[in-house]
């Protein structure tokens, strides 16, 4: 049986489709101006992806801050759950899952079932979400997608002392008229940024296994920091971190497809 | 050599003020350059122009601002609350309370009778709530920062920024600008969303009358009423000195009294 799971986030729209526990397609794509035609895009071409017809899919949930607006899903779950059920279906023995998006982070804690036992998430500061390295890959003028493998480089410590990403912004400027390295300069950006994130998921008891998902989760330097914010390894789950939202409603539509 | 000088090093204007006695003779604010070395000097440089004096004639100096440190003139260092609790009781005795907005930081800070600081809050951790937010903002409408506070009495129907983390309320800001809400309508708004967070900072000092606006911002009519409203009480206007030098005031008053041995 086919089904899907849509999540429509700030920035980018992903969807799932999955037959009889398997993902047989799967997209990501940068949002439009309005959540339904993101909603409409992404599902179109996941379906043309996965070479079937939007007709063939029996069940779909939709998820994410847009999931008002997907008019193709039968129901919606929160991102909360979903995201839990993502992670659990991948790993099993995961009991902490640390998603940090576009514009928001969020920790979940899942017992052994993956049902979720507590959670935080910040939408409100700009700081320890993927803004913040979006903005300072701009002000270094590097490539956002290459701050993992230059961090990789870094051979000197800094620590950058502001968590703001407008005053962070600033220290970053002052770093590169100083003549410091660029490489050493992201790695101290991936631990302050990752100390921020640490504190809010701390917040909610840190257990072990944890796992990093979202967009930010594609940048390798950020599991070393948020590993030694944390003071536990950070794993990956076995998929694209990006999905992982959208695999959990492909999840959730196959099991109320079924009828459990 | 009765003359003394205050010098006060921020991260984005620096300030110097010469004093003769309880009087001032001649001041100055800056842009801050890139080492608080230079900035300090070409303030003091202005400020003594403004005068007509030389640093020959000055008998003490104090530094304060983040860069107090540095200033290689300087008799003594001493913080930027006292500073500013100093400064603004000087320039309004009857003081209590003294909001400070700095270029990147918000000070509240609670004075006693004497002008001695006996409480103080400071926000230098989020640019929200501080000069910088501002700054911000006026860049995204393409105005002065000076340019900023007028808007609110010319507005029509303010917006309501819903964000207070700057990053998020300048995307706001551009999306109000591009559905073509007016500036006025957008800058009142952006007054309104600085005095409120500014607001919550200082009522955790308990604000009591008189209470005065300090730094740069003080300047901006549309942050002071709206403060106003939402504090209960009215600021009183300073009138004896430019509110943006209170720190250097302070600072130079502070030297006049280690001048007369106090």
């Amino acid at each position: 049986m086919i089904t899907a799971g849509c999540d429509i986030g700030s920035l980018t729209a992903k969807a799932v489709i999955m037959d009889d526990g398997i993902i047989i397609s799967q997209e990501v794509i940068r949002v439009k101006a309005r959540p339904e035609e993101s909603a409409n895009e992404v599902f179109r071409l996941a379906a043309e992806k996965a070479g079937i017809s939007p007709s063939d899919i029996k069940f779909t949930v939709g998820t994410g801050y847009g999931k008002d607006a997907i008019s193709f899903a039968e129901t919606t779950q929160s991102e909360i759950s979903c995201h839990a059920r993502g992670a659990w279906w991948n790993l099993p023995s995961v009991r902490t899952i640390v998603d940090i998006g576009g514009q928001d982070a969020k920790a979940i804690r899942i017992d052994e079932k993956g049902n979720v036992v507590r959670y935080i998430y910040n939408d409100k500061c700009a700081a320890g979400t993927g803004r913040f390295l979006e903005v300072m890959a701009k002000a270094l003028e590097v490539d956002l997608a290459d701050m993992g493998d230059l961090s990789a480089r870094a051979q000197e410590k800094i620590r950058i002392s502001n968590q703001c990403v407008i005053f962070a912004e600033t220290e970053v400027v002052s770093l590169i008229n100083e003549g410091r390295d660029v490489c050493d300069i992201i790695c101290g950006l991936h631990h302050a940024m990752a100390n921020r994130v640490a504190s809010l998921a701390k917040s909610i008891e840190v257990h072990e296994e944890v796992v990093m998902t979202g967009g930010v989760a594609k940048n390798s330097g950020m599991f070393n920091a948020l590993s030694e914010g944390l003071g536990v390894p950070v794993k990956a789950l076995p998929v694209d971190p990006q999905i992982n939202g959208a695999l959990g409603a492909a999840l959730f539509a196959a099991e109320l497809a079924a009828g459990k | 050599m009765k003359l003394v000088a205050g010098c006060d090093v921020g991260s984005l204007t620096s300030k110097a003020v010469i004093m003769n006695g309880n009087k001032i003779i001649g001041s100055s604010i800056i842009r801050s350059k890139a080492r608080p070395e230079e900035s300090a000097q070409a303030a003091m440089d202005n400020a003594l122009e403004n005068a007509g004096v030389d640093m020959s004639q000055i008998g003490y100096v104090v530094g304060t601002g983040y860069g107090r440190d540095k200033i290689p003139f300087i008799s003594e260092a001493k913080s930027e609350i006292a500073c500013h609790g100093k400064g603004a009781h000087w320039m309004v005795p009857t003081v209590k309370t003294v909001i400070d907005i700095g270029g990147q930081d918000c000070k509240a800070v609670k004075l006693n009778e004497s002008g001695v600081v006996e409480n103080f809050i400071t926000n230098d951790k989020c640019a929200s709530g501080t000069g910088r937010f501002l700054e911000v903002m006026a860049d995204v409408l393409n105005i002065g920062i000076e340019e900023l506070g007028d808007l609110s009495a010319r507005a029509r129907s303010p917006i309501i920024l819903a964000s207070t983390c700057t990053v998020w309320a300048q995307a706001d800001v551009i999306k109000y600008l591009n559905s073509g809400y007016s500036i006025e309508d957008i800058g009142a708004g952006i007054n309104s969303a600085m005095a409120k967070r500014v607001a919550i900072l200082a009522n955790t000092v308990k604000v009591e009358k008189e209470i005065c606006m300090t730094g740069g911002v003080a300047k901006n009519s549309g942050v002071v009423s709206t403060l106003e409203k939402i504090l209960g009480h009215r600021i009183r206007k300073i009138r004896r000195a430019d509110p943006q030098l209170a720190g250097a005031i302070g600072a130079a008053v502070f030297a006049n009294e280690k001048r007369n041995g106090q």
